[in-house]
């Protein structure tokens, strides 16, 4: 029954009219999507994520090498000068592209996984706040205002030396330090989305408190969530890298273009590709992320539904 | 006024009171308690190590130990560091003012060049220009700060040698101040790439939205010259939410900061925090933790006082 009056409520959405033209419906998915191809920069970046992807799940087969093997009488190959070794050895002897394109897979997983532990955390924590509201939001707003104040790195560090490091947990502190953003985004879309129609209408029919989050609350507040998710991705690989760079993230000789940078400093001389290749794709992993974010944003932007 | 700051300074106790109480946690999260440091000598014994939490008072209950060591925060009383016994307060004053030196001349030029790129990107938009310097900004935000470093140190220190590869002063030379600004200037690049890219975006959109206001039609059509118009009118107004936005900055200055400092060898708190790390030297590390979100916090206070101060309505809310 409650689906029915949920059914009566969209159809009085005046919002989405215009869209069903001549019997021609069109969802919003699709809607959105044409909004999204307006963006070059986002659509490149969405390329070039969905590239990163299938270079890191085929790592295994598309390295030439095991990114373990080192062969210290080949150590420092320049790039491109060696028909084995595509990008070069680093200090160990270790080929470049194998350790990149492992290290790439590596670096993507945290950058997910952390994502996912901060979606979970944030949504969470953002749909009892706005939900419950009262002293409960009030605790829960004030935790995450603390949680504000401490600055990431700071955190992460000394979370770091805590535990033994390992992708997953490595992910977990991330995202532990992470929510904050999204718990405010989700909450702010609750706080409005609660005094809409088909919400007050499932409180009327007496729907339970958890139906009433996870089925007519938490589905709506999708958009903001899934623009915060492709940026947190962005955030938690630099993180990693930060992490991974200073010596308390990936431990090597597992590879994470994080730690290939830790000794590229001492380098410069020898080999200065080994500082330049492996942040260059931290870069443009991030910008990726962020371009495909920012467009998001733009394409689900409310304000501008037509 | 006064009421405001009153009531802002009211608001920011229970942040203090939380920020205490992750950071005690945060402490005892150690894998081994916090004297784990005594167990790495063979020779004291268990019973010792009793002895030891005896005099400390660590065996007295949690919330005791909380508000002793609260207490001992905020009076200035930060523990003794375990290698060396000094007062962890004097070790990290001692590198405040290189960490201060760098966050500040870095948000400074945030300030002027990201406030300069995004004043003329709003008024220009979607010119060549506007668009670069949008582009620009997504992209200068995906450096990783440590790996703009060393691509820095690479194409300026190695290859053309014209700037310092790091440390604030040349060893054994007068450290007279236009040495230090030589060595000041690569770092501060550096740390403040990602906040010139942050302080031009918010600039572009807080002054296009302040643009388009009636107002400055009325202040166009009086007959205004532009830059009247831009100085007297839509700046005041857009900078509102800027000042927000430095305070909200000061997390990331510092953990910018602490790899910045790490590159360029720079003698400050961040590059404190990473010798502790390899030592696990824990009450500096503690102690720094909780300086600098009390910073951050002063600081947000700061900056919520300045816009009151700015904008009369926020003062009456």
């Amino acid at each position: 029954m409650i689906d029915e009056v949920e059914k009566m409520a969209r159809m009085l959405d005046t919002e989405g009219e215009s869209r069903k033209q001549k019997d021609v419906y069109e969802t919003q998915a699709v809607f959105v999507f044409r909004r999204f191809l307006h963006h070059r920069l986002a659509v490149a970046g969405g390329i070039v994520v969905i590239l990163l992807l299938v270079l890191a799940i085929f790592a295994h087969v598309l390295a030439p090498m095991d990114p373990l093997s080192l062969d210290t009488s080949r150590r420092f190959i320049v790039p491109f000068s060696d028909r084995s070794f595509i990008l070069g050895t680093d200090e160990m002897g270790r080929d470049v592209l194998s350790r990149l394109l492992h290290g790439g897979r590596i670096s993507l997983i945290v950058g997910i996984a952390a994502m996912i532990a901060t979606v979970f955390t944030g949504s969470i924590i953002g749909l009892v706040s706005g939900f419950y509201g009262g002293k409960i939001d009030n605790i829960l707003m004030r935790f995450t205002d603390t949680m504000l104040c401490f600055p990431q790195v700071f955190l992460l560090l000394v979370l770091a030396a805590f535990i033994t490091p390992t992708v997953v947990t490595i992910a977990l502190i991330i995202g532990l330090t992470s929510w904050m953003e999204v718990a405010r985004i989700i909450r702010s879309q609750i706080l409005s989305l609660k005094e809409q129609d088909f919400v007050q209408a499932a409180f009327a029919l007496g729907a339970s408190d958890r139906r009433i989050m996870f089925k007519e609350l938490l589905p709506n507040s999708m958009a903001p969530v899934l623009v915060s998710a492709t940026l947190n991705v962005a955030n938690a690989v630099l993180m990693e890298s930060y992490i991974s760079f200073l010596g308390y993230g990936i431990q090597p000789p597992l590879a994470s273009w994080g730690n290939m940078l830790t000794n590229a400093q001492a380098y410069f001389d020898l080999s200065p590709w080994l500082a330049i290749i492996p942040g260059l794709m931290i870069t443009l992993t991030v910008m990726s992320f962020n371009f495909l974010g920012d467009g998001l944003r733009d394409a689900l932007d409310p304000r501008l539904r037509m | 006024m006064f009421n405001y700051v009153v009531r802002r300074l009211l608001q920011a106790i229970p942040l203090l009171i939380g920020v205490s109480i992750i950071g005690f946690a945060l402490m005892h999260l150690a894998p081994g308690g916090p004297l784990a440091v005594y167990t790495l000598n063979p020779t004291i014994t268990a019973q010792d190590i009793e002895r030891i939490k005896a005099v400390f008072g660590l065996d007295q209950p949690i919330h005791i130990q909380y508000l002793k060591w609260a207490y001992g925060m905020f009076t200035g009383n930060w523990g003794f560091t375990f290698f060396g016994g000094r007062p962890v307060r004097d070790v990290i004053l001692e590198r405040m003012a290189a960490t201060f030196l760098l966050m500040g001349s870095a948000m400074s030029l945030a300030v002027l060049m990201g406030m300069f790129i995004g004043i003329l990107g709003a008024v220009k938009r979607y010119s060549v220009f506007d668009y670069l310097a949008t582009t620009g900004a997504m992209v200068a935000l995906s450096f990783p700060t440590f790996w703009f470093g060393l691509m820095t140190i690479f194409i300026f220190a190695v290859k053309l040698g014209i700037l310092p590869s790091g440390g604030m002063y040349t060893l054994g030379g007068e450290a007279d101040i236009l040495d230090r600004l030589y060595h000041l200037i690569l770092p501060t690049v550096v740390l403040s790439l990602v906040l010139v890219a942050q302080w031009s975006r918010y600039t572009r959109s807080s002054f296009l939205e302040v643009i388009h206001q009636d107002y400055m039609r009325t202040a166009r059509s009086k007959g205004l010259p532009r830059g009247k118009i831009l100085l007297h009118h839509a700046f005041p107004n857009a900078i509102a939410p800027l000042i927000a936005l430095a305070g909200i900055q000061l997390p990331w200055l510092f953990s910018g900061a602490l790899v910045t400092e790490t590159i360029f060898s720079w003698p400050g708190m961040g590059r404190l925090f990473v010798d502790s790390l390899t030592v696990k030297e824990y009450p500096i590390l503690m102690g720094m933790i909780m300086v600098t979100a009390f910073a951050v916090i002063l600081g947000n206070l700061l900056a919520d006082v300045a816009n009151a101060l700015i904008d009369p309505r926020i003062r009456l809310e």
